[in-house]
């Protein structure tokens, strides 16, 4: 028996992805609209440009939540007493990741909570970091 | 979304807390088609119960069948479901899988950039589900090596038949694996670091 074949790609140069959608009003159908307005409510009135966040970026709170703090960010305030990943508030806090990264950079610019480790787009990993991830592996 | 009662939000289990000393973290993406595994090779090796986060992306941004004239468009939700690994007092390693789907993980932003790579999870019952998701790891440069997840009645071809079938370089290794066995998804972990690493070496990444 053969198996079925593909074939190879090359790689190419794509543009620039679009931006996400969610924080950036176009107009577009009602549900899309209610959904802005939902993530706008999360984000509050600020409409700073939003931090350099990825998923795997860690938030750590720097201070316990303020009185004038939202909800929400008293939340997340709560949540990373200890680090951790956008990905993870994303998850607990059950909020979309471009909502969650809104409402980081708020908290971010409010000086509430520290982000470590703003990735950095680069090309390729270096061999140090690669070496780090094969030791702590090997110790699995 | 009611916040009001945050108080009561899960959180991490105590044990689930990562260290203070936590510094920085790195992610490796889990592509192949839908029930290949890729959830399962998360579960065994976090050592969190894996979690889902998700993102909302509109029709437009997805570029299928257009809506000639259309002004609807329909949001569509991309879930992944990820784990984690601490792989030091101070670095730590995320795992994303994903169920289904594959064409629009790539329209997720950030999720590949930034990644060390990737490792493709074939069923050798359904090799052509996973056709499409390493063209598109090809096409965006992200290295990646492929394991082919034994299921018990799968052909049983030859790594190098499967080489062969799927086009691949002869510098991306290839490896079979039972994800559901946390050493076996450990090794295919290790096979995509030492090939990064020898990409790394012979600077083929840079």
């Amino acid at each position: 028996m053969t198996p079925p074949r593909r074939r190879r790609r090359r790689p190419q140069h794509l543009p620039a992805p679009p931006p996400p959608p969610p924080a950036r009003p176009e107009g577009g159908s009602d549900s899309e609209l209610r959904n802005l307005e939902r993530l706008y409510t999360i984000a509050g009135p600020g409409d700073g440009g939003r931090a350099e966040l990825d998923l795997v970026t860690l938030i750590v709170a720097r201070s316990a939540p303020p009185p004038s703090a939202s909800p929400e960010e008293a939340a997340v305030l709560r949540l990373c007493t200890a680090p951790l990943s956008v990905a993870e508030l994303s998850a607990y806090l059950n909020l979309p990741f471009s909502a969650m990264t809104v409402l980081i950079t708020e908290l971010i610019t409010a000086e509430l909570v520290q982000a470590r480790a703003p990735i950095v787009r680069q090309a390729l990993p270096d061999r140090s970091l690669l070496e780090a991830v094969m030791h702590g592996l090997q110790r699995l | 979304m009611d916040f009001n009662g945050s108080d009561t939000i899960p959180g991490p289990r105590t044990e689930d807390h990562l260290p203070h000393t936590a510094q920085a973290a790195v992610k490796i993406v889990i592509v192949g088609g839908f029930g290949v595994g890729k959830t399962t090779m998360v579960g065994s090796v976090s050592e969190i119960r894996p979690l889902t986060t998700e993102e909302t992306m509109t029709q437009a941004g997805i570029g299928i069948d257009d809506n000639y004239g259309s002004d609807s468009k329909t949001a569509t939700t991309v879930a992944m479901d990820f784990g984690r690994i601490s792989l030091t007092e101070k670095l730590v390693l995320y795992l994303f899988g994903t169920p289904g789907q594959e064409r629009f993980w790539f329209l997720w932003n950030g999720l590949f950039e930034g990644a060390l790579g990737a490792v493709v999870l074939v069923d050798a019952r359904r090799l052509e589900v996973s056709f499409d998701v390493m063209g598109r790891l090809e096409e965006r440069g992200v290295p990646f090596v492929v394991a082919v997840n034994s299921f018990p009645d799968a052909p049983r071809y030859p790594l190098e038949e499967l080489r062969t079938a799927l086009d691949l370089a002869p510098e991306i290794p290839i490896v079979d694996c039972d994800v559901r066995r946390r050493a076996s998804s450990k090794d295919v972990l290790m096979t995509l670091m030492r090939f990064l690493h020898s990409l790394a070496l012979s600077g083929a990444l840079t």
